[in-house]
């Protein structure tokens, strides 16, 4: 496992809800990013974020851990949860209440 | 370089040749586009799955040259009802 790959995993295993976006929860630097952030803050989640912006290995290397070519990507409890995209289906049909609520 | 919408849909009936594909050209710019793809080979598969193959058909474009595609994938409604 490459640096990059072990410091991710890392990351993940350690943090409970963790996003890797553009930008920070903040200041996000992309509309996907944003509205990942959009939906955690909505359900109350407390999660940890990782700007890929500021880490060149960690914005690519993310991509190849979960062989997902897109950020945001949300990791729960250690599992890829998916994209922007899979998290407002979860969201709209209470998937995702239920997976982060979980956790909480 | 943009992409031309009827070139994502050719590049994903290329792998899924049975998928329905609705495309909308989101900022009218080329650049950003949602696709809905319904097709029956999505059965049976997780949602990151389904996306993944979605993303195989477009061979490492998206998140490249295809910069925003908001992507919603299902298996045909003929097959999900009881």
């Amino acid at each position: 496992m490459s640096d990059a790959q072990s410091r991710i995993a890392d990351i993940v295993k350690s943090n409970d809800i963790v996003l890797f976006m553009k930008g920070t929860a903040l200041f996000p630097q992309c509309g996907f990013s944003s509205r990942a952030i959009a939906i955690l803050d909505r359900l109350g989640a407390k999660y940890e974020t990782v700007d890929v912006l500021q880490d060149a290995e960690v914005r690519q290397g993310i991509k190849e851990y979960s062989d997902w070519p897109t950020i945001p990507q949300l990791y729960v409890k250690g599992e890829f949860v998916g994209g922007s995209d899979i998290m407002m289906e979860m969201y709209e049909n209470g998937e995702l209440q239920q997976l982060l609520g979980a956790e909480a | 370089m943009p992409m031309a919408a009827s070139e994502i849909e050719r590049m994903i009936r290329e792998s899924l040749p049975d998928a329905e594909v609705t495309i909308r050209d989101l900022a009218g710019d080329g650049d950003h586009y949602a696709a809905r793809v319904v097709s029956r080979s999505f059965a049976g598969m997780s949602r990151i799955k389904q996306h993944q193959a979605v993303y195989s058909a477009l061979g490492g474009r998206v998140g490249g040259e295809l910069h925003a595609l908001q992507l919603e994938t299902a298996v045909p409604t003929e097959m999900t009802s009881e």
